[in-house]
């Protein structure tokens, strides 16, 4: 009896390969779903509302023409998302060890404190003498970051880890500005997310490239030798996109600052020193957190996030509004305007007071985990992923062979060499064998990249099934078993997708005449 | 610790394996000076129970909106949303799966936003829609953004009726983007005031409907004017469900629409995670802002969709980018979209007749209060009305009574010298006896 890695047992002749094609096209209980608007829909409804008399009052300003909305009774729309669910990968049904996007466990307790009418079901508008305790709530999850980064202050408001970078860097050009130093150039390490040199520009800066040393990090040299007075910032993340700790990252900070440069760094890394080490310590002026990553909020398939930044002195006057502030009598007060202690503050990034559900499920799990969990979080992640690199250092190439890497491990393509298989053929071949790829072809310095992070809530059996996927994936890929990369995946709900043809031909919305049926070209 | 699956044995056979002593060896890296020894100051942790508790006590401290007479608005609004929406949001696949990087495991996500982007261009009249934004009001920089991009002018004309926050997010970025942004004063009924703020450099007008004082306005002649000039109109709506009895701003020539999707399959949550909506003419979409799903075929030719476009996209494009946006509100759009689908045309046309319905009545309760003094001409589900005496005031004297009145407009915008201005909202959820219990006591309190 052989056994199946999961640990069932399995007999070698019952994996026997006798597939007759189904009558239906069906796929067992797989169900295929047609698009709302292919179905009988166009009356129907799902919510029993009263008929009212039609308005009198709005003149010619009535929609009259059908909208082309169709709508769907209870059951049906029920089965026809719970089918669409059942197409998704997501961490709740196997490691999701997508570098760079801390895909951890999302616990439940930050759902049901989120749904406390409470906090759901308040406006963000009535009175401040009504939404005390929601005031509260921001205040401590405004300490906890705050003591967690070593930073004395932190804006709470942007709406993502990329909204936090245009809040940093818009809080940096309203500090030189406010001197009378109109910068003109951020400073950006080759290996930076896209949403880094993105976001520069949107701030109207130009990008200047840092180059990288052979050992992943920044080129000091480099970097000494590209600062000077027209750099309004360097954006630097740490750890870094390869998944290494800037070691000079003290000196960075003080390269910058001889030079009147702030500090931005990108933490969407924080998870992997949470608790171990404060950016404030590091000379940062200015981070964000993505509560989406380190602190767990669902990913939700996309969004939403939430990225408040923490600031330094010299950047916290500049922070958006609105403020939280303490009122004498010990409660709490949102200063909504540029007034008072918050006149230098540089605007508003969003309306209202930021991501509020996202604030309530991130300080239901900082509070959960405490001081003590927060700081085994860091160690534990920083675990699993030299683990995986330990283990399939022998049988893939890691980028960087020499030392530990933080809580990502990044593997290149050089072990491929000669095989015709491609990182995105593995990353595809992954998917049948039961795993969500690794982030791939990022960082963009590295060839082939492959950036595996694995987060704290992998158990060690579920790394050891993983670790042993991918090492017979290995195995196959090196010893000409090029067929099973080349097609894959072959057992996911969709073959491999033609992404070319659906930029060269872009179909964005289902249109009520029919269009002819697109084809592979 | 419940969410740690490591067991101390494993951690110790973890680290041998990967061939040091200590996990302090793994952090070798940090600089000695950063090394943290112990835990920070801040508690250890707790149990679910417990934090159950603390939060629950938090909780309580805030004035539900369902717990009295409620007339918010001003750009969240307060509806019913069915069980089903919140039940299917919470299904793992889709509350802990990622952006659909790969779509072979990922088309419940794409088929959903698929699904969103058709929803939305029909409900703003418009050809193409996103896979949604942050929010309205960050939708709504991101057309002024847009516009310039698309007319290469760099002034953008902002009218007197779009919601304060929107403005200063867009002044915000505006400031650094080199955008000359022209904020014509607060009106009720301005919107049309900005045809004579057009002009040959005028890269986008912006204007809402319903504004922020509730009024609702033919956009017709604005868009005529617009084009006219070689500018773009920006349709701004901060309540969608509007969009179930009023002209769409597509029908109205608008060339892009933004507005807050939340009304539809999101709460309150006291200001977010909500979703922005962006639709425009087809023509526009490479220089659109943000994520686009799109329909394509697999190795078998199964239909399938996934993201695309992507070279718009700051992964791709980096400083080059049409924005830095990375994310788009995934969870709040797949709720949005199930609302929308239960709801239907049949449904969404109901629910906006009961929703002016209910505005009509509480129109006509405070038009009978002496000294009240109505100021919104065409309405929706909200106006503005001006008071006797300073709006805050009154609200704070009510909330303490036990009725939430609206949102005084000097909490959008404090030096707009309309102080005595009130907004208030009604939808579906407003029953008769709390416009009674708010129009006696308004009344008792005005005349104190």
């Amino acid at each position: 009896m052989s056994m199946h890695n999961i640990g069932r047992p399995t007999r070698p002749e019952a994996a026997t390969d006798i597939k007759p094609a189904t009558l239906t096209g069906g796929r067992g209980l797989l169900q295929d779903e047609a698009l709302l608007f292919e179905r009988d829909g166009w009356d129907k409804t799902g919510v029993d509302l009263p008929d009212c008399p039609p308005a009198d009052d709005l003149g010619d300003l009535v929609r009259g023409d059908p909208i082309g909305l169709p709508g769907l009774s209870e059951p049906e729309a029920v089965r026809h998302y719970v089918r669409l669910s059942q197409k998704n990968h997501a961490i709740d049904l196997a490691l999701y060890p997508l570098g760079s996007c801390t895909m951890k466990h999302n616990p439940r307790l930050n759902e049901k404190m989120a749904r406390l009418p409470g906090f759901a079901d308040i406006h963000p508008l009535q009175p401040q003498s009504t939404v005390q305790g929601a005031l509260e709530l921001m205040d401590r999850l405004a300490h906890w970051l705050k003591t967690l980064t070593g930073m004395p202050a932190v804006a709470l408001s942007p709406k993502a880890g990329a909204h936090g970078e245009l809040c940093g860097l818009l809080a940096i050009r309203a500090a030189h500005e406010a001197r009378g130093d109109a910068r003109k150039t951020v400073l950006v390490p080759t290996s930076a997310h896209g949403t880094n040199p993105a976001t520069a520009a949107f701030v109207g800066y130009q990008v200047v490239e840092i180059a990288q040393t052979d050992d992943g990090r920044v080129d000091l040299a480099d970097l000494e030798a590209k600062l000077g007075p027209d750099v309004a910032a360097i954006m630097v993340t740490n750890p870094n996109t390869c998944g290494l700790f800037e070691r000079d990252v003290i000196e960075i900070a003080r390269l910058a600052h001889a030079a009147g440069t702030y500090f931005y760094c990108d933490g969407a890394n924080f998870n992997a020193i949470v608790g171990r080490v404060r950016p404030g310590d590091l000379g940062v002026d200015a981070m964000h957190i993505n509560l989406h990553k380190t602190f767990s909020t669902p990913h939700g398939g996309g969004g939403p996030g939430a990225g408040p930044v923490v600031l330094s002195e010299a950047l916290a006057p500049f922070a958006p509004a609105p403020w939280l502030t303490h009122t004498e009598e010990g409660g709490f007060h949102l200063l909504e305007h540029e007034v008072a202690e918050a006149a230098q503050s540089f605007g508003r990034m969003c309306a209202f007071h930021g991501q509020m559900g996202m604030y309530v499920r991130a300080y239901a799990y900082m509070r959960s985990h405490g001081a003590d969990g927060l700081r085994q979080v860091a160690e534990d992640a920083v675990l699993n992923a030299n683990y995986i690199k330990a283990r399939l250092s022998d049988v893939m190439s890691p980028a960087f062979p020499n030392g530990p890497c933080m809580h990502e491990a990044l593997f290149d393509d050089a072990w491929l060499e000669g095989t015709g298989i491609t990182t995105l053929d593995f990353a595809k071949a992954m998917i049948d064998e039961g795993f969500h790829p690794m982030t791939m072809y990022f960082p963009l310095v590295v060839h082939g990249a492959m950036l595996i992070e694995p987060t704290e809530t992998e158990s060690k059996q579920e790394l050891d099934r993983f670790i042993e996927a991918l090492r017979m994936l290995a195995q196959a890929a090196t010893t000409g078993d090029s067929e099973r990369f080349k097609g894959a995946p072959f057992h996911a709900p969709m073959r491999r997708l033609d992404e070319t043809l659906a930029a060269r031909k872009p179909r964005l919305r289902w249109r009520p005449v029919a269009a002819e049926p697109l084809a592979a070209e | 610790m419940r969410y740690l699956p490591l067991s101390p044995a494993d951690r110790v056979e973890m680290l041998g394996a990967i061939g040091v002593s200590s996990i302090d060896d793994l952090f070798v890296d940090v600089p000695p000076a950063a090394r943290r020894e112990g835990v920070v100051d801040l508690p250890l942790h707790a149990g679910e129970l417990e934090v159950e508790r603390e939060m629950s006590a938090m909780a309580g401290r805030n004035r539900t909106a369902g717990s009295g007479p409620f007339f918010c608005g001003a750009g969240a609004y307060r509806h019913h949303v069915p069980a089903t929406v919140d039940h299917i949001i919470q299904r793992s696949e889709f509350l802990t799966s990622y952006t659909p990087y790969q779509p072979e495991i990922a088309q419940g996500t794409l088929q959903v936003l698929f699904e969103f982007q058709t929803q939305v261009a029909a409900l703003t009249g418009m050809e193409v829609a996103n896979a949604s934004m942050y929010d309205g009001s960050t939708a709504c920089a991101e057309a002024v953004m847009m516009a310039q991009r698309v007319t290469r002018r760099a002034r953008a004309v902002m009218s007197g009726g779009v919601h304060p926050h929107y403005v200063e997010t867009t002044r915000t970025l505006a400031h650094v983007a080199g955008v000359d942004l022209v904020i014509l004063p607060a009106a009720v009924d301005g919107e049309a005031a900005v045809i004579e703020a057009i002009d040959a450099d005028t890269a986008c007008v912006v204007v809402q409907t319903p504004n922020v004082f509730g009024t609702a306005t033919d956009v017709t002649k604005i868009a005529e004017a617009a084009q006219a000039a070689g500018a773009l109109l920006v349709v701004v709506t901060t309540e969608v469900v509007s969009l179930g009895l009023l002209k769409s701003p597509g029908e109205m020539g608008a060339d892009v629409v933004v507005a807050e999707g939340q009304s539809i399959g999101n709460g309150l949550n006291f200001g977010g995670p909500y979703v922005g909506l962006f639709a425009c003419k087809e023509k526009f979409v490479r220089q659109m802002p943000g994520r686009l799903c799109g329909e394509t075929v697999d190795a078998d030719g199964r239909r399938g969709f996934v993201l695309t476009l992507s070279t718009r996209e700051q992964h791709i494009r980096r400083d080059k980018a049409t924005s830095n946006i990375c994310t788009n509100s995934g969870l709040c759009a797949l709720a949005f979209s199930i609302h929308m689908t239960l709801l239907g045309e049949v449904g969404l046309r109901k629910l906006a007749a009961l929703n002016h319905q209910r505005a009509r009545e509480l129109h006509k309760a405070l038009s009978k209060i002496k000294g009240v003094e109505i100021l919104t001409p065409r309405f929706f589900n909200e106006f503005a009305i001006r008071l006797p005496k300073k709006a805050a005031e009154i609200v704070e004297t009510l909330a303490g009574n036990g009725v939430i009145a609206g949102v005084p407009y000097s909490r959008l915008d404090h030096d707009a010298g309309l102080d005595d201005v009130l907004i208030v909202a009604a939808t579906e959820m407003t029953l008769p006896e709390d416009i009674a219990i708010f129009a006696h006591s308004l009344d008792r309190v005005i005349h104190a």
